[in-house]
């Protein structure tokens, strides 16, 4: 019998720290798959967030350095300019991204920099204990919002992808999901494509992620997948939000 | 030789691989893994056609299928 499935050659033997179904070693192998694929192993650096998958470097039998909180894509801004010949990409979660980070990301997308975004939303903070994220779903229960999030008091879940839809360098943006196998298909094509728009040097690309978290949702892991599409995808519908890949 | 090995010390026993499969050919052990957790198993394994929908949902990486 021939093996037709396993863990990507690019990622080292570790088992992943996270919690019994999350989303985030579901991404980690469609990258690693997509790094094999396009065959840019030793010359792809990653910058990993922080977050909950601040040592994905551990994982990965590829280049990455590490950032401060929030500034991922200022980092792979540097790289990508002292080295326009490596493939750069940022991983970054809702906390790190839509919160700290919303400056850099923005003006990384403005400037149209050569690098590929992984943007996982999971509505929630992760690592710290469940807080409210910026992403968090009005009504949604975290930690800090124990009687759901309230738009009055606190404002509406950011919607960080069509906002950087609208800015001249990004190229390619499109919000998939991890919740399923057929999602996760799809999600895999875009993470391809993202780094492909990036081998032509074209301008910015991301792929937002929705992704669950069922520890901080206090959900089990097949209720915390149908609560991404259920209720997630309300807010954050899925598909291309901007494509001028082919102009 | 069965179709879907699963690695029962990295399995972290969510579950989505068992609701993932159509054919219902995994289960939850009874035994636990050194870790504590009441990792994912195959029961019939003659039931599998080697969909790979079990190893696209494992988000630890602990299934590896062959055909």
């Amino acid at each position: 019998m021939k093996k037709i499935f396993g863990k990507p050659e690019c990622m080292t033997d570790k088992p992943f720290h996270y919690c019994p179904g999350c989303g985030h070693g579901i991404v980690h192998r469609l990258i690693g798959e997509v790094v094999d694929e396009l065959g840019i192993q030793d010359r792809t650096i990653g910058v990993p967030p922080v977050g909950c998958a601040v040592v994905m470097y551990h994982y990965f039998n590829i280049d990455m350095t590490e950032a401060p909180h929030g500034r991922t894509p200022a980092v792979a801004t540097g790289i990508k300019r002292v080295h326009p010949d490596k493939v750069v990409f940022t991983y970054q979660g809702d906390g790190d991204l839509a919160a700290i980070g919303t400056g850099e990301i923005i003006h990384a997308a403005n400037r149209g920099e050569r690098i590929t975004t992984i943007f996982v939303n999971n509505a929630v903070y992760g690592m710290t204990g469940g807080q409210m994220a910026p992403t968090t779903l009005v009504g949604q229960k975290t930690t800090t919002t124990p009687l759901g999030r309230d738009a009055r008091l606190i404002g509406y879940p950011i919607k960080i992808s069509e906002m950087l839809a609208i800015t001249d360098g990004s190229i390619y943006i499109e919000r998939v999901a991890v919740n399923k196998p057929a999602n996760i298909i799809k999600a895999k094509k875009a993470i391809k494509k993202a780094f492909q728009i990036q081998l032509e040097d074209r301008g910015f690309s991301m792929v937002e992620v929705l992704s669950q978290c069922p520890v901080n949702l206090g959900l089990t892991s097949q209720k915390a997948a149908e609560w991404i599409d259920n209720t997630l995808m309300k807010t954050y519908p899925l598909g291309v939000i901007k494509d001028k890949s082919g102009e | 030789m069965s179709k879907v090995i699963i690695d029962k010390e990295i399995c972290k026993g969510c579950g989505l691989c068992i609701s993932a499969c159509p054919k219902e050919a995994l289960s939850i052990s009874k035994i636990q893994n050194s870790k504590g957790f009441f990792h994912a198993e195959v029961a019939c394994p003659e039931k599998c056609t080697s969909c790979t929908f079990c190893g696209l949902v494992c988000p630890d990486i602990a299934i590896k299928i062959y055909k």
